[in-house]
């Protein structure tokens, strides 16, 4: 059973022309080189998009009083290694880093499996109010969940979550964008084919996702994981209002709140922002290409 | 398209079904089993895509529209932060206090200003880096990647290190000013200069992004409609007026509504760009975007209620934008 399901995605799928793909290719030969201009433009980008987070670095390798100073300092000084451990444990980084990770991977993790079963029922599968559901989904893409802070304060308050996690990963589940995301990926990447494939074999609807909606949405799943990732380790406001920086905080509470205070250390501060930010880096660093890939392939299609 | 469901479930009536013994002869009995099987089927046609969507509608059901309904509830009443769950009712008094309020309508024209000058320069950039990066390049990928950098950068790391290169006597920007023989700028407290500082940490942020959703529509444009006007003899720069331009217009229109949607948001960059004003949004308030103020309101006067109804404002706000947006966008394409 599981051989005879799982086969013919293997089989089939390089056989369906992926839109995204096969039009770059094809454009390849016709686009046009780019000239030294083109170059310097990136280079000045590239330098733009970099310097501030090279310069939180140098910033947290200096102290208060080369930062008071002009010029300011354009290369490391000597303390960048211990600003940084001051900061982790002034600001309780390894606790918060912790949190964050909890909290980014339990949401993205369930925002994935919910947006790929959802996605998989409006791409693949007929129902009455299909469509209409659709719309509503579409809708809340346009709602920003910031303005229900208010009563879901007033519902932590009550249900006296304050300071705990769940304060935070709760309403972080709710992306419309995800189910919007995973049914455009599967409405072009699985073909009809292979769910009647699979009905023919008996398969029920859930025997379908598992064998074929699971392994086919694979790379999409793993794009919107790590979007959702940085969107919730990110995510400022809500956390800011549940969490306090002596109950659980996020790294971004944690991070904001180095800055308070009459006369802040400024390279603790930064030594603290390079701390928060250095995991997400690390994680685009590595999959850079994917996810550059992955917001490409969903605009397109948006 | 209609029936394939239908046929699909045929053969299952037929004997494919899992768990049946092969080559028995059909009994009683058996028909039974097949007939369960079927309704099983039926059923699960029918109900599971339900099933399927359900997950999401429940938690958007209690912390999306709940929430934002409940809002417009707690906008008609007094509430107070130090005891949310005492209501009394206030009909409109939260709304008539907050358009008597200078402070309000300080925070709506900023959001709007800030949003203008943040929003503008970013997407049009945006265009323009996509615009680069459509090009044969070397090491295409890392630009992308760099790009998204910024991205990558919470608001709270970004905001606090613009804060110190923004700074008025030691910052590297007022620095580079003087360098090139210009007057210092008192970033933080002059109305335009803060506004302008606030939006380029959404600038920086943002711009990347844009650009690589624009060069994925780009790259979606058809490359005979660009040789089709080579043809015509048209130049590079009208191609990218009369072909890429019209071509993007969904895309555009979709950033825009995304860029305004997060625009009327803005929180944690301007309350941290002066982190000991906090919430009033600098010493004239000259930061202070409506997200700030509503803050304010719920989170430092501690009246929830009226927050509720600052939040409610720029809901009807948002959907008076997108009403409008939605007009124009027929317009345009009534008129292509």
């Amino acid at each position: 059973m599981t051989t005879t399901l799982t086969k013919p995605p293997a089989d089939r799928v390089p056989e369906q022309p992926r839109r995204g793909r096969g039009s770059k290719a094809s454009r390849a030969g016709g686009q046009m080189h780019a000239g030294p201009i083109a170059y310097i433009i990136l280079a000045l980008f590239t330098i733009g998009s970099l310097f501030p987070l090279v310069w939180t670095a140098i910033a947290a390798s200096r102290d208060n009083q080369r930062l008071a100073q002009t010029p300011p300092p354009f290369w490391f000084g000597a303390n960048l290694f211990d600003k940084l451990e001051i900061a982790w444990n002034d600001a309780n980084l390894g606790e918060a880093m912790l949190n964050t990770t909890i909290v980014a991977g339990i949401s993205s993790l369930t925002i994935v499996l919910m947006s790929t079963i959802a996605g998989f029922a409006f791409a693949k599968l007929r129902f009455k109010g299909r469509n209409a559901l659709m719309l509503v989904v579409v809708g809340t893409m346009m709602v920003p969940p910031q303005l229900s802070v208010i009563p879901l304060y007033m519902m932590v308050a009550k249900l006296d979550w304050t300071d705990q996690l769940q304060a935070v990963i709760f309403p972080s589940l709710v992306s419309a964008f995800g189910v919007f995301f995973m049914r455009q990926y599967l409405l072009q990447a699985l073909p009809d084919e292979i769910i009647e494939a699979a009905r023919v074999d008996g398969a029920s609807s859930w025997r379908v996702i598992w064998h074929v909606v699971f392994p086919t949405a694979r790379p999409a799943m793993a794009v919107l994981g790590m979007l959702m990732f940085v969107q919730v380790w990110n995510d400022f406001l809500w956390p800011f209002l549940v969490l306090t920086q002596n109950g659980n905080p996020t790294v971004q509470v944690a991070v904001a709140g180095l800055g308070r205070g009459f006369t802040p250390d400024q390279a603790l501060i930064m030594a603290g922002a390079l701390l928060g930010t250095l995991p997400l880096l690390l994680v685009f660093a590595i999959f850079g290409k994917q996810i550059v890939g992955g917001i490409m392939q969903g605009a397109v299609k948006g | 398209m209609t029936t394939r469901h239908d046929t699909a479930a045929l053969p299952s009536k037929g004997g494919a079904a899992p768990g049946r013994p092969p080559g028995q002869a059909p009994s009683s009995e058996a028909e039974r089993k097949r007939a369960r099987l079927s309704r099983r089927w039926q059923r699960d046609m029918r109900w599971s895509p339900y099933a399927f969507v359900t997950p999401f509608f429940v938690f958007f059901a209690a912390f999306g529209l709940f929430p934002l309904i409940y809002t417009g509830w707690a906008s008609l009443h007094t509430v107070e932060l130090t005891a949310p769950t005492d209501m009394a009712w206030a009909g409109l008094d939260n709304y008539t206090r907050i358009f008597d309020d200078d402070f309000f309508w300080n925070a709506a024209r900023n959001t709007l200003t800030i949003g203008v000058i943040s929003t503008v320069p970013q997407l049009l950039m945006a265009m323009g880096l996509a615009h680069i990066l459509n090009y044969k390049l070397r090491a295409s990928t890392f630009y992308r990647v760099v790009m998204l950098a910024p991205y990558a950068t919470s608001i709270a790391a970004a905001s606090l290190v613009f804060v110190l290169l923004f700074g008025r006597d030691y910052g590297m920007i007022n620095w580079a000013l003087d360098l090139v023989g210009l007057d210092k700028i008192d970033w933080q407290n002059g109305t335009w200069s803060s506004q302008f500082a606030v939006s380029s940490i959404v600038i920086w942020r943002w711009t990347g992004y844009n650009a690589l959703i624009y060069l994925a529509a780009m790259q979606a444009i058809p490359q005979e409609l660009y040789e089709s006007a080579a043809l015509d003899g048209a130049s590079r720069w009208r191609q990218f007026i009369h072909v890429t331009l019209p071509q993007l217009r969904p895309t555009i229109l979709f950033t825009v509504v995304v860029s305004t949607i997060g625009a009327s948001q803005l929180f944690g960059e301007p309350l941290l760009f002066d982190a000991n004003k906090g919430a009033s949004g600098g010493s004239q308030h000259q930061f202070q975007t409506l997200g700030l103020y509503l803050y304010e309101q719920g989170w430092v006067n501690q009246h929830l209620g009226r927050a509720s109804a600052i939040a409610w404002t720029m809901f009807l706000i948002l959907i008076v934008i997108g009403i409008v947006n939605y007009a124009i966008s027929r317009r345009l394409r009534a008129s292509s």
